[in-house]
């Protein structure tokens, strides 16, 4: 108990700053921050596997979270059953070209011997399956994207209950990672962080343009929900016997009886969204407290171990008979997996999907201030600074105003300075990211709450 | 007479477009790539000192225009590039005093100064996105083509007409005066040679005698110098945003790797494969084809390899391939 008094007082100041906030702001606000800081935490768990417990630098975070995304989209919206019957065919033909190309050039690598020649043949291989697929998928592309082009235009989903996303996305994240650790793991640390930035550039890329397969930039939106929606559960019964019952004590004062039924409405309506979003809320607690539960097994098993050693000295590893390459690849798809979770409960949350959005500075650098402040290596730290950076991150502009006024104070209203920082406030959130990390790094290495590791 | 046209259409539309971008690009590696060969780190932050940069020179541009100041034809931003380049230095040596120079003496791993170089990052776009705002500014004035597409067909009675932007010639003329005097003063000058031997085996240069506080200096003014004259030339050619100046260090990167990160000749071709390319693969050919093959044969579709939207994949996907096949890159740098 003793030992870990700093990361129970962390969590509940933690808690209290958010408390405040749903005191002084409000409860919605409170607790969509709330919601953000858990989604942001599943995201740093992801990275945290992959820089704290094996040294690996993903700067892909960006690329996994909107395939975990597309995930939602794939899996929750109905299929447009228009749109697979106008192309269907050309695109899974194009399809099973992809795996008959991925299947030849693995073909071509184990048979011959490596030369310049094979280089050649995959070259030729590859490009040639570009230009046939090209062909194939053109017509029926352009036949999807017919299909009624303002409501749908994609070939749409499965038509399943969004949670599986979640699963969907681990897979799909997971598969990219595969795919890119088997290209770009051998690399020098910040190659490999560079390759993956870009990498992640590329999955944009294709997610923002292939709009038969996700709408494009013209976003994908009323996605099916796990919770309720708040317009039905206004006119629910329980559930405005449940608010009466909350607010009776308020509602106990007013006697004029139009007017408290008006009272009990708007305290219906701001109940609904705060219920819906309690919803989220523990939904997203579950899938923190079991990845929790699950990471910190792993860090103290024997394979935590075996990560450890690695990432501390690969050379040493490798001679003591681990095989590197097979860990990092391993550790690089789950920590990817992860992240790929995170981003289908982004889009669960939200409800839509906009591939505009993803940036890489709001899903890459972001997630990685927050792994470094928490305490990368740490679960607890990564979780904490999840919470911490993100609600900053929101609070940043209040925090901005404020500092900015008080300084300012001297100054009349109308003065150009005063009016320019007011106008600027919300890129403070920039500079307090910016110079936290730079604080954090110089004084504190290891992060708010660092890496420990009993050694018995 | 058809030939003509279609070389005239290839030059309008790819060749000097990409030359132009290119040089942009080219200067932006030169400047990843002397960060890393000689402090040793990935600098995420290379966009955002570009727009740094570029914003002290526009609100150069400003006091002088409001001065009345102008080099007539030329844009007033080139009068105020050595200003800013005066401040970008300054600039460059803070954030080197209070930030980096304490992992460099800490000899702390390369990672480490490149998440540094992520706070610098997110400090610089702050004090930017404060100053000036976050939205699109154009600063060029002067003249603006050099040769109008419609004076040039006039000129040579072709169907096709050649366009040269002002700004595209300056950016020319300015990268090949700063690279080829930057090559000069790395291979031939004494404190150029000691940068060149510091990159290279950094004890063996300092039991020389070179003394690394020096070399370290340099590289952050030239560091200066490439930044702000990079970031000008793009915003001249374009618009300065300074959420395309964070972009454009993707492509930068691209370039830098490409050419051999650690070596200022790689780059600064990696710069113009880079541009080339993606400017070559996602060019629509149909008109060139309807110039060059006889009438019956001309094409349906747009000839297009790729279309314009992956223009930032086509570079990326070079630099993986390139990391698969040759790590090093095209013309060896620091081995991996």
């Amino acid at each position: 108990m003793r030992k870990n008094l700093n990361v129970i007082a962390a969590y509940s100041i933690m808690m209290g700053l958010i408390t405040l906030v749903g005191i002084f702001q409000s409860w919605n606000i409170a607790l969509s921050i709330f919601n953000l800081c858990l989604i942001s935490a599943v995201m740093t768990m992801g990275a945290n596997i992959q820089w704290g417990y094996a040294g690996l630098i993903n700067f892909g975070i960006m690329g996994f979270t909107a395939l975990g995304g597309l995930a939602a989209v794939l899996i929750s919206v109905n299929p447009v059953q228009e749109a697979w019957s106008a192309g269907g065919t050309n695109i899974l033909l194009s399809l099973f070209l992809i795996i008959g190309i991925v299947l030849a050039v693995r073909l071509v690598l184990k048979k011959y011997q490596k030369s310049k020649i094979r280089n050649y043949i995959i070259a030729a291989i590859i490009i040639s399956g570009i230009i046939i697929i090209r062909l194939v998928s053109a017509p029926g592309i352009e036949a999807i994207e017919e299909v009624n082009p303002a409501r749908t235009g994609f070939l749409g989903g499965l038509g399943l209950p969004i949670i599986f996303s979640w699963i969907a996305g681990a897979f799909f994240a997971g598969g990219l990672a595969f795919v890119i650790g088997k290209v770009a793991l051998g690399l020098r640390a910040d190659y490999l962080a560079i390759a993956t930035l870009l990498i992640s550039e590329i999955v944009i890329a294709i997610i923002k343009h292939e709009d038969w397969l996700t709408r494009g930039v013209k976003n994908v939106i009323g996605l099916k929900r796990p919770a309720p929606y708040e317009v039905n559960l206004q006119e629910t019964e329980w559930f405005i016997n449940l608010v009466e019952k909350f607010n009776s004590g308020k509602l106990a004062l007013i006697s004029d009886l139009s007017e408290r039924q008006a009272v009990l409405n708007q305290f219906v309506i701001e109940g609904s969204s705060v219920f819906v979003k309690l919803c989220y809320s523990g939904l997203f607690l579950i899938v923190v407290i079991i990845l929790l539960i699950l990471t910190q097994k792993a860090l103290y098993s024997p394979w935590g171990r075996m990560m450890r050693a690695i990432r501390d000295n690969e050379e040493a590893a490798n001679a003591m008979g681990k095989n590197v390459v097979k860990q990092h690849l391993l550790i690089f798809v789950l920590g990817s997996a992860i992240v790929g979770i995170a981003g289908a409960m982004l889009v669960t949350q939200d409800g839509l999907f906009t591939p505009g959005s993803y940036r890489p500075l709001r899903y890459t650098f972001l997630i990685w201030v927050m792994v470094i402040v928490g305490g990368s290596g740490n679960n607890f730290g990564a979780i904490l600074g999840g919470f911490v950076v993100w609600f900053l991150w929101i609070e940043a502009a209040p925090i901005g105003l404020y500092l900015v006024n008080l300084t300012t104070a001297g100054l009349e209203d109308t003065h150009f300075l005063k009016v320019h920082l007011i106008e600027s406030v919300p890129y403070f959130r920039f500079l307090m990211m910016g110079i936290g990390l730079l604080l954090i790094m110089r004084y504190r290495p290891k992060g708010i709450l660092p890496e420990k590791i009993e050694i018995k | 007479m058809d030939f003509l046209n279609a070389i005239i259409l290839l030059l309008n539309y790819i060749f000097v477009p990409a030359l132009a971008y290119g040089s942009q690009l080219a200067i932006g590696a030169i400047f990843v790539t002397l960060i890393y060969g000689i402090l040793r780190f990935a600098n995420f932050a290379t966009g955002d000192m570009m727009s740094f940069g570029t914003m002290i020179a526009i609100l150069f541009t400003w006091y002088f225009q409001s001065l009345g100041l102008s080099l007539g034809f030329l844009p007033t931003a080139l009068l105020a590039i050595p200003f800013a380049i005066l401040f970008m230095g300054l600039y460059m040596l803070i954030i080197d005093k209070f930030v980096f120079k304490y992992y460099r003496l800490n000899k702390s791993p390369p990672v480490q100064l490149a998440m540094v170089s992520i706070g610098v990052m997110f400090v610089t776009q702050a004090v930017v996105r404060i100053i000036i705002g976050p939205s699109d500014r154009r600063f060029f004035d002067g003249e603006k083509f050099l040769i109008r597409a419609n004076e040039f067909k006039e000129m040579t009675g072709l169907n096709e007409g050649l366009a040269i932007k002002s700004t595209q010639v300056i950016t020319i003329v300015v990268t090949i005066i700063l690279v080829s005097t930057l090559f000069w003063f790395l291979n031939k000058t004494k404190t150029g040679k000691s940068m060149r031997a510091y990159s290279d085996n950094e004890d063996l240069a300092l039991l020389s005698g070179i003394d690394p506080k020096k070399i370290v200096m340099i590289t952050w003014m030239i560091a200066a110098i490439l930044a702000t004259i990079g970031g000008v030339l793009y915003g001249l050619d374009k618009s300065f945003k300074p959420f395309t100046y964070f972009n454009n260090m993707l492509p930068i990167f691209a370039a830098a790797i490409v050419g051999g990160i650690g070596n200022p000749f790689g780059a600064f071709l990696g710069g113009y494969v880079i541009a080339f390319s993606e400017i070559l693969l996602t060019y629509a050919y149909k008109k060139f084809f309807m110039y060059v093959l006889p009438e019956s044969m001309e094409p349906d579709g747009l000839i297009q390899l790729l279309s314009t939207d992956y223009k930032f994949a086509v570079s990326f996907s070079i630099l993986v391939i390139v990391l698969l096949y040759r790590p090093s890159g095209i013309f060896k740098g620091k081995i991996l």
